[in-house]
């Protein structure tokens, strides 16, 4: 199965209720593949005219109460981001993957990293967050869809999966199996047709004095739960490190290569992959500051998660950062070229 | 003493923020009493527009939803095939339905979505100030068109729905008028079977466009604003059903 596959198998296991979508490459095969699983589970499954029209089919099913996810590649999900701002904004839950591809603009169908601004700082219009996940293997393409939609419900909030190009691609073997369950909160805001007698509206438009200020404080309260609660992240071969490679996705896989080969040269160096873009681990990287000399950052952007790294560094290691734009994809050879340099300098000094 | 008249319980007892004169009132009302009548307020979900009727869930006693600007025929889809025993309906602007939500209601029908919309067109862009719709009338002045608008470089006025009548999957396409009495009735006994052809599990989409005055941005009085209708606006789109496929078929 390819990451793509993967993925969307783990959305039928997650009980994903609807899928709605447009094609783009490089993640095609994620609609192909629901377009006789989702019927055949007896779900729902639409390819919308445009990813304007997905977003918001999304938004509605959301608003029954379903699970409801839809998938795209990067300019597709510019256009989803007004859609994205009214999810926030009226709270509910849902997942969004975006299998990047190299731009701006129509750009190519190349791997890159170059939405990451876009999924982490809010992407559409006001002041609000979605859980971002950066999955780097086939196996967690699954994974991070099986976790996508609980913590979509738990928090009222959407999730963005941001793979790209190449994981979308790639075949590995893969175990699936559903998550343990989680206690998830009962969705009795959703619109099912005045249940109990009482009517439910869902709404992002507050025009009271201060309700919308209000709204927003509780929007916050609630993102400051997740960054407290559900970061994650991996931590690999830190031991003794004196260079530390901060990397996601796809590149923290080619990075992991480089380290491995590095500790085999003798090179004192390990690795920080967040799994969670946002939340950010800004603190585990902050710790690995405070005792390693040399931070790396290495993406496939101009230096997108780098700003999020020099925060959490916040002055106390030089970052230095390796990236390829456009669709190149670093290898493994290029990134411990560039450690082997970053520990020769260190011992020059 | 017997009760002639008495609000139905699916509208709120409370003020609208509708100016004085306007078809938004009226249309709710109507709206309200076709929902208590058929018996399906504990199964209805409504969509609210961005529009002047942007806080029709203030008013309307059904669980309601308030998207964004043109999409409700979308979010009214992930609804409804997700619920398919629920009752959906949309009320849209003529900005919100024949301008920026053009793909939408399109789309929307074209897939034979099992929906209700209503279609409110005054001819304006009645919340942002009273600019240019697709709908507005040529000659007709909007804070847009300080000239009146001109067919050259401003378009003539979009007949959406005859657009839409001509989709397979639109089953019901009627044009009504809140400008009398007699029209109101009509505009009544159209949601209706608009919403009964979704009870029935017909297979599309069904739309009720209904004249409606603004005699705010119209710059007229209310009565005035209704006289518009007949003397011009129903000049321009035509009242009556565009199209039954239950009745046509017969
Ligand atoms: C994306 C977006 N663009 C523009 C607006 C501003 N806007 C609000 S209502 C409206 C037009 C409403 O006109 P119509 O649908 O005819 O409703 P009416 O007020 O006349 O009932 C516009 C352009 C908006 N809210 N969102
Ligand atoms: S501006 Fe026009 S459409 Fe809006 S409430 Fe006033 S009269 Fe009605
Ligand atoms: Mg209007």
């Amino acid at each position: 199965m390819c990451g793509n596959e993967a993925l969307a198998e783990a959305a039928i296991l997650a009980g994903c209720d609807a899928y709605f979508g447009y094609p783009i490459t490089p993640q095609n095969e994620i609609s192909a593949y629901l377009a006789h699983r989702m019927p055949a589970e007896g779900r729902v499954f639409i390819q919308s005219e445009s990813e304007l029209a997905a977003i918001n089919m999304v938004f509605g099913a959301a608003a029954t109460g379903k699970r409801a996810m839809t998938s795209s590649s990067s300019p597709g999900i510019s256009l989803m981001q007004e859609g994205m701002s009214y999810l926030a904004g009226a709270e509910l839950p849902a997942v969004v993957v975006n299998v990047m591809r190299g731009g701006p603009g129509l750009g190519n169908i190349s791997p890159a990293q170059g939405d990451y601004f876009q999924a982490t700082r809010g992407g559409g219009h006001g002041d609000y967050k979605t859980i971002v996940l950066g999955p780097a293997s086939v196996q967690e393409m699954a994974d991070c869809m099986l976790l996508a939609f609980d913590l979509a419900d738990q928090y009222r909030i959407t999730v963005e999966i941001l793979a790209d190009g190449l994981l979308g691609q790639m075949m590995e073997p893969l175990t699936l199996a559903p998550r343990p369950h989680r206690p998830l909160p009962a969705k009795d805001w959703a619109l099912t047709g005045h249940a109990g007698g009482k009517q439910n509206i869902i709404r992002s438009l507050w025009l009271g004095e201060g309700a919308l200020e209000e709204h927003n404080k509780k929007l916050q309260a609630k993102y400051r739960r997740i960054e407290e609660n559900e970061v994650r992240c991996e931590e690999y071969r830190l031991d003794g490190a004196e260079v530390v490679v901060v990397a996601y996705g796809i590149v923290a896989r080619i990075a992991r290569a480089a380290v491995d080969q590095g500790r085999q040269e003798g090179i004192p160096v390990g690795l920080i992959r967040p799994i969670t873009l946002w939340p950010f681990p800004s603190r585990q990287i902050g710790r690995a500051a405070d005792t390693f000399p040399v931070v790396l950052t290495a993406e496939m952007s101009s230096g997108q998660m780098l700003e999020d790294v020099k925060l959490a560094v916040a002055g106390k290691a030089p970052v230095l950062f390796y990236g390829r734009m456009g669709g190149g994809i670093p290898s493994a050879d290029e990134l411990l070229g560039q450690i082997r340099e970053l520990t020769l300098s260190k011992k020059q000094v | 003493m017997k009760t002639q008249f008495k609000r139905t319980p699916v509208l709120k007892d409370c003020p609208t923020h509708y100016c004085p004169g306007c078809g938004h009132g009226i249309a709710h009302r109507l709206l309200a009493e076709v929902i208590e009548e058929l018996g399906i307020q504990d199964r209805t979900i409504g969509i609210a527009p961005v529009g002047c009727a942007v806080l029709a869930y203030n008013y309307l006693d059904v669980d309601m939803i308030e998207v964004a600007h043109g999409r409700a025929p979308a979010v009214a889809t992930g609804m409804k095939r997700c619920n398919p025993d629920r009752i959906i309906f949309s009320y849209q602007g003529d900005g919100d339905l024949a301008a920026i939500g053009t793909a939408e209601i399109i789309h929307a029908a074209h897939r034979a979505e099992q929906l209700t919309v209503i279609f409110i067109n005054n001819a304006v862009f009645g919340m942002t100030g009273g600019q240019m719709a697709p709908t507005t009338v040529l000659g007709q002045v909007t804070a847009t068109t300080p000239e009146g608008r001109q067919s050259h470089g401003e378009g003539y006025p979009l007949q959406v729905s005859e657009l839409l009548a001509l989709l397979p999957g639109a089953i019901y396409v009627e044009r009504c008028a809140l400008s009398n009495v007699p029209r109101i009735r009509q505009a009544k006994a159209a949601m209706k079977h608009a919403f009964e052809l979704q009870m029935q599990g017909a297979p599309g989409l069904s739309l009720v466009e209904i004249l409606s005055p603004c005699p705010t941005y119209w710059r007229m009085s209310p009565s005035d604003a209704m006289q518009w209708i007949e003397d011009h606006m129903s000049k321009v789109f035509p009242l009556g059903r565009l199209k039954d496929m239950e009745k046509d078929e017969r």
